[in-house]
């Protein structure tokens, strides 16, 4: 079909891109998850020592802790929301589907910065909600837990990933061929059943995506808990952070990163695995 | 019909029809897709559907399906109102065009949702499974996805899914459209055969004349969302209500001309007929018309001159388009006359044209 000389050129570009942008930056932080820092300055002495220290220091495992708690709380109230969306979007909506889409979808296009910023106008504790309790006397101090706590760091990060589950769960939901459905009901089974044994099974593949975007997005996100997380929303990300910058101590925010990393990758290995077995094409 | 002595609304006896649809109308929007329409199907009978694309054939079936609700008009079966029940309350399974078989499920899993779903002791659902795989001769599949059986097999499956069921009546849209000239006409033989022998109420819906009249006991035709006429195969070919049935039903020479004082003329054509006066259309099979080689003619014959000017050769018979003069061309059918040209006699029995609503 194409010669050698051709499939070559068209090779190297992303193969360069892959090289230099993502091999190599992970090999340097792999050998630097290794290295170690002595009087202030890198030395390239081979050790476990970081590894060590994030397997005794508690407090490392808690913030990781802390962080998957956070991101899988994500993970499944972006799912209570956007499947439901994405299900009355693609079967009920009728004429309203295209505007409701782009209602979903507009969001996204508003700065992450931006959107957290507002939710600190809405959760502070001269905010909008807190001024909205007090009003109608529901409370008579500001509620003190709606800013600055892991509630806030999910629900923000829920506000800012529900799209990105939204979008693969509806796609599946709109390949599934609607006389499929139709089939089902004329089987005898009523909606609750067809849903159940037909509709979720089919949409599995997408509902999987957007579960693995959601949980993975929020795993390594660092900004939602500067912004509204405060110290007991700090998570695996804001460590990694410090100890980069301020800290300097880059051999074990490495290993940090290695660690994020494996577990991110057999959560994709998983994920794959899984959305084979629901695939029918 | 016959069906207008029975009482609407008691219990249905033996002799009862199945199925009554009783002046359903269909409204999409502005567009009126089915306009009252009336029809009974008996308990046992193959009826089709039949109709051009958009004349609302598969829109009737899905009212009755419940896919979609009558705009007015009420569906009735077995003495039981259908049309107020959800799709999944009805006793009544579908044949989908595409099959619509469950992607992910394997093929016994596929038969046996209507079983499951309904609530069948679970001891009787393995035997029902296989009762029905054997019927359509699919055992050996049952393990298989729906994805790796071809366009006939799915087929196979799609019908003992909905026959597992026991359905009072079965709706079958257009079900061989997708299946090449072969396998439809082994499907149609087959799909025959079986309905007669278990006996369950069809509801066949297709756009081909040749099928309808293969299958059926009776042919409703639709027309642009009203019926034409509904009648068995023989009665409608050989009586066609109108124009229309004629030439959708077979081919035919459709006659435009008048009646006057005992005497039907069209262009050149002229016999004797006694009938009231006025404009008339005629419908004349163009194997109704043989070639007069003595030229003698029957009291009962019209005989005209015509010149050939066309033939097409079709193996066992061969199709002449004869001008008869006056602008009027007529194509007759003969069986393996060899080569003709240029002018000729021919003859057709006054019977065989038959007085058609425009």
């Amino acid at each position: 079909m194409y010669s050698r000389a051709y499939k070559t050129i068209v090779s190297v570009p992303p193969l360069l891109w892959v090289g230099l942008f993502l091999l190599l930056p992970y090999a340097l932080m792999f050998a630097h998850s290794f290295w170690a820092v002595q009087d202030g300055t890198l030395v390239h002495h081979w050790n476990l020592a970081n590894y060590q220290k994030l397997l005794t220091n508690p407090l490392y495992a808690e913030v990781l802790f802390r962080t998957m708690r956070i991101a899988a709380s994500v993970m499944l109230c972006s799912l209570l929301l956007g499947y439901p969306l994405a299900y009355y979007l693609s079967f009920h909506s009728g004429a309203r589907k295209e505007l409701l889409y782009q209602l979903v979808i507009v969001p996204l296009w508003v700065s992450y910065l931006v959107r957290g910023y507002a939710w600190k106008t809405i959760l502070g504790s001269d905010g909008v909600l807190n001024g909205f309790l007090q009003y109608f006397h529901f409370t008579h101090a500001p509620v003190g837990f709606l800013l600055y706590s892991p509630f806030a760091v999910v629900l923000m990060l829920t506000h800012i990933y529900t799209p990105f589950v939204f979008l693969p769960i509806y796609a599946s939901l709109e390949h599934i061929p609607r006389p499929i459905v139709e089939a089902s009901q004329d089987l005898g089974a009523g909606p609750a059943s067809t849903f159940f044994r037909v509709i979720l099974p089919l949409s599995m593949p997408g509902l999987l995506a957007g579960a693995t975007f959601a949980f993975v997005l929020s795993l390594g996100d660092f900004l939602a808990p500067l912004l509204v997380g405060g110290s007991s929303g700090t998570m695996i990300a804001n460590i990694v952070q410090t100890l980069f910058g301020a800290s300097y101590d880059w051999p074990l925010g490495a290993a940090i990163s290695v660690c994020i990393l494996g577990i991110t990758l057999s959560l994709l290995f998983l994920t794959e695995r899984l959305e084979r077995h629901w695939s029918f094409k | 019909m016959s069906s207008a002595a029975i009482p609407q609304h008691s219990s249905v006896d033996a002799e009862g029809p199945l199925l009554e649809v009783r002046a359903v109308a269909k409204r999409f929007g502005a567009r009126e897709v089915l306009k009252n329409i009336s029809l009974n199907i008996a308990s046992g009978e193959f009826l089709t559907l039949l109709g051009e694309s958009g004349s609302g054939k598969t829109t009737l079936l899905r009212l009755i399906a419940g896919f979609e609700q009558p705009t007015s008009g009420e569906i009735w079966m077995a003495g039981e109102r259908l049309d107020t029940l959800p799709p999944y309350k009805r006793r009544v399974n579908t044949v989908f065009q595409n099959y619509a078989l469950f992607p992910h499920l394997n093929v016994r899993d596929n038969i046996a949702y209507g079983l499951r779903v309904q609530g069948a002791p679970k001891s009787e659902i393995p035997g029902r499974v296989n009762e029905a795989l054997k019927m359509v001769k699919m055992a050996e599949f049952a393990g298989a996805r729906p994805s790796t059986l071809s366009g006939g097999q799915q087929q196979r499956v799609a019908l003992a899914r909905a026959l597992v069921n026991r359905p009072k009546l079965l709706l079958l849209d257009e079900p061989l459209s997708a299946l090449d000239a072969n396998l439809r006409k082994q499907m149609q033989s087959e799909l025959k055969g079986l309905q007669r022998e278990i006996g369950i109420t069809f509801l066949f819906v297709t756009h081909d004349q040749e099928e309808a009249m293969a299958l059926s006991d009776r042919i409703a035709l639709l027309r642009d969302g009203a019926l034409e006429q509904v009648a068995s195969p023989r009665e409608i070919y050989s009586r066609p209500a109108t124009a229309y049935t004629a030439r959708f039903i077979g081919q035919t020479n459709v006659l435009h001309g008048e009646i006057r004082r005992g005497i039907a003329t069209c262009g050149a054509l002229r016999w004797p007929l006694e009938d009231a006066d006025g404009p008339a259309v005629f419908s004349l099979r163009p194997e109704a018309i043989r070639l007069c080689t003595d030229g003698k003619r029957q009291i009962s014959e019209v005989k005209f001159r015509g010149v050939v000017r066309q033939q097409i050769y079709a193996g066992a018979s061969e199709l002449l388009e004869v001008d008869c003069g006056e602008g009027q061309l007529a194509r007759v059918r003969l069986s393996a006359s060899g080569p003709l040209t240029g002018e000729h006699e021919f003859v057709f029995a006054i019977a065989d044209a038959i007085r058609v609503a425009d």
